[in-house]
């Protein structure tokens, strides 16, 4: 294994009867790392994070924790900790207790317990609730006990599985910020699975994109917002504008393609593309401008002239819907960058218009 | 003020309605339930006359006679130590027996419980005779060792065969609620525990039991009340060589020549007390855990 990598895992399956809900896959996380796996429900990920949990075992290949294989090592010797997305707090124990309970597994002196247990909670600003039950705590206070019941162990990596799903959009995005400076401060290496890829651009530091038992993409959330490799990541990840056609000429990072009614439009390649191959060219929504006819020059990847169609203004942004020809529509949004009242100043539906976009900003997708 | 009346008018009438759902059942209670044991505990402070009649004359010597003749003493601790040892084995045999069920597919767990439940398809004392032709000295179990070759066994009238009847009659009614609460329990838990360094066994003793706690105290209440006044099996597996309460109790009544309603009303009346002390211990039990 390579210096600095907390868990690798080598071409893991893990097949349940017919299904296989890990495929193939490989993964490297780094020390220190917080990583994401982000993917649709059923796509494998819960699974891969109980695999290193050791809650199963995979059906071929390997995983290392800090170099050591874990082929054989029971989930209670393993040096890992899970937070539960149903935080799975022990109900017939107080909050102490719950907290504590790692702590007396490993025999730790009881005279270390206490004092632990109290840093533990007052490092989630828990510390005067040891003594009550979980189920006199809100969602957000329980979870925040699952993760102090797994940080006092220090292991060498939290494993968290959906921590947020259960909590309301306000709380979320709270805990999001909080996560992410916790485990900055407690410097341990954090997995944590999602479905909801706001969360994942938050706080993880690289993502893995997950889609039927297979990892698509690995990469910053950067990489994997700007440069997708494939369709489906550029369709999980954000909104983005899909125009299907064929490769017809392809350079070393860009090609062109043509569409079944007769558009030529060229992007880059984040992957190698054939001439003949079905492809698609991915624009997210804020990376195309309209300008006024007059106003179109040459030095874009492509002009091409629109009708504008829908006009919604939603505060932060203003969202159009151009019309391409009788069978596509396009979606842009612009930035409400100056502060005015006056809307008629602005693109009218009906108005023509000419679409653009700079060839950096449209990607050359194949599936 | 209109309003109040009327409201006043709903609440009158849906106290009526009560009355008349609660009357049915409230009779039934006190003509079957109540009246027998006001009549018994009467009696129990009775004197018995020469031949068996009930002489109104007060005496606490029932109850002395109880607690002072070693007979008797000696009933009521075997009956209790019975009663323990078969709630043990039950709670020993139906618990993994419940936890196994529960680990089961949805579908294949209905027919387990079906087949949990399906001896009490039969009367009871058809299938304790069916034990005594199991156990008999030229029984199935003997006639296989015979044939076998092997020596026999003196099984039947024995008091290991009371218990084991006594089991096998129990064992449905500690399954069913441990598989309740295994039911209720979130096995989530299970993992948790492993998560955090816990053993499979530890897991078991600081959380599974723990929580299922209810559930085994609803079994061996369940067990041990029918177990302690039984008499049927002993007499017909265990051959009547020991006396249990049950077996005396019945034996003052009805067979004794004269019969001894008085003593034997007394007796009841211990053994009621001794299984509502044990049902207040279990009540306690069950709230502190809600607390």
């Amino acid at each position: 294994m390579s210096e600095g990598n907390a868990i690798e895992l080598r071409d893991v399956v893990k097949r349940f009867a017919e299904v296989i809900a890990v495929d193939h896959v490989s993964l490297a996380i780094r020390d220190g790392e917080f990583f994401a796996l982000l993917g649709p429900s059923g796509c494998g990920k819960t699974t891969t994070l109980r695999l290193i949990a050791g809650f199963e075992y995979p059906s071929s290949g390997t995983i290392s924790i800090h170099g050591r294989e874990m082929a054989t090592i029971p989930p209670h010797r393993r040096p890992v900790n899970t937070v539960f997305q149903s935080y799975a707090l022990f109900p017939h124990m107080t909050v102490a207790q719950n907290v504590a309970f790692g702590l007396e597994m490993k025999r730790v002196p009881r005279a270390e317990v206490g004092p632990r247990v109290q840093a533990a909670l007052e490092q989630v600003r828990l510390g005067p609730l040891g003594e009550r039950r979980p189920r006199q705590l809100s969602g957000g206070q329980q979870q925040r006990v699952a993760l102090a019941r797994a940080l006092v162990n220090q292991p060498e990596v939290l494993l968290l599985d959906e921590p947020l799903g259960a909590l309301d959009q306000k709380l979320r995005k709270e805990l999001q910020l909080e996560l992410k400076s916790l485990q900055r401060r407690v410097g341990i290496t954090f997995i944590f699975v999602t479905h909801d890829q706001e969360e994942a651009l938050t706080m993880a530091d690289r993502i893995a994109v997950m889609s039927q038992g297979k990892v698509l993409q690995i990469g910053t959330p950067t990489e994997i917002y700007e440069r997708p490799t494939c369709k489906f990541v550029a369709d999980f990840i954000g909104e983005t504008n899909f125009i299907d056609g064929t490769v017809i000429e392809h350079g070393a990072d860009a090609a062109t393609i043509e569409t079944p009614d007769g558009l030529r439009l060229r992007g880059v390649t984040p992957r190698p593309v054939r001439v003949g191959e079905q492809a698609t060219l991915s624009i997210r929504p804020e990376k195309a401008r309209l300008v006024t006819p007059s106003d179109a020059r040459a030095d874009h990847a492509f002009a091409l002239p629109v009708r504008v169609e829908l006009v919604s203004y939603i505060g932060s942004d203003t969202r159009i819907t151009v019309r391409l020809n009788e069978q596509r529509t396009f979606d842009i949004w612009e930035q409400n960058t100056l502060s005015t009242l006056d809307r008629d100043a602005y693109w009218q539906p009906g108005e023509p218009a000419v679409l653009v976009c700079p060839p950096d900003n449209a990607l050359v997708l194949t599936e | 003020m209109a309003l109040n009346t009327l409201e006043q008018e709903q609440r009158r009438r849906a106290r009526w309605r009560l009355a008349a759902l609660l009357t049915p059942g409230m009779l039934w209670l006190v003509l079957f339930f109540a009246l027998p044991l006001v009549i018994i505990l009467i009696y129990s402070v009775m004197t018995n006359g020469p031949r068996g009649n009930i002489v109104w004359r007060f005496t606490v010597g029932n109850y002395y006679d109880l607690f002072t003749r070693s007979v008797y003493v000696n009933a009521y601790l075997r009956s209790i130590w019975i009663s323990v040892l078969t709630t043990l084995i039950c709670l020993l045999l139906g618990y993994p027996l419940a936890l196994f069920i529960v680990r089961q597919p949805p579908r294949w767990r209905t027919v387990l419980l079906f087949l949990v439940l399906i001896p009490f398809w039969t009367n009871f004392l058809v299938r304790i005779y069916a034990w005594q032709i199991i156990l008999a000295n030229n029984g199935l179990i003997n006639s296989t060792l015979a044939g076998l070759g092997l020596p026999r066994l003196n099984l039947l009238n024995t008091e290991g065969a009371t218990l084991l009847g006594l089991v096998y009659g129990e064992l449905p009614f500690m399954v069913l609620p441990l598989y309740a609460a295994l039911d209720r329990f979130d096995f989530t838990l299970m993992e948790a525990a492993a998560d955090l360094g816990a053993s499979r066994p530890r897991a078991f003793w600081r959380v599974m039991l723990p929580m299922t706690m209810p559930g085994v105290a609803a079994g061996a209440v369940l067990v041990f009340i029918p177990t302690i006044g039984q008499f049927v099996v002993s007499e017909l597996l265990g051959g009547a060589k020991v006396d249990y309460i049950g077996n005396l109790i019945q034996r003052l009544f009805l067979r004794s020549n004269p019969p001894n309603w008085p003593l034997g009303s007394a007796m009841a009346m211990v053994m009621m007390l001794v299984l509502l002390a044990l049902i207040l211990l279990y009540f306690r039990s069950t709230t502190e855990e809600d607390r």
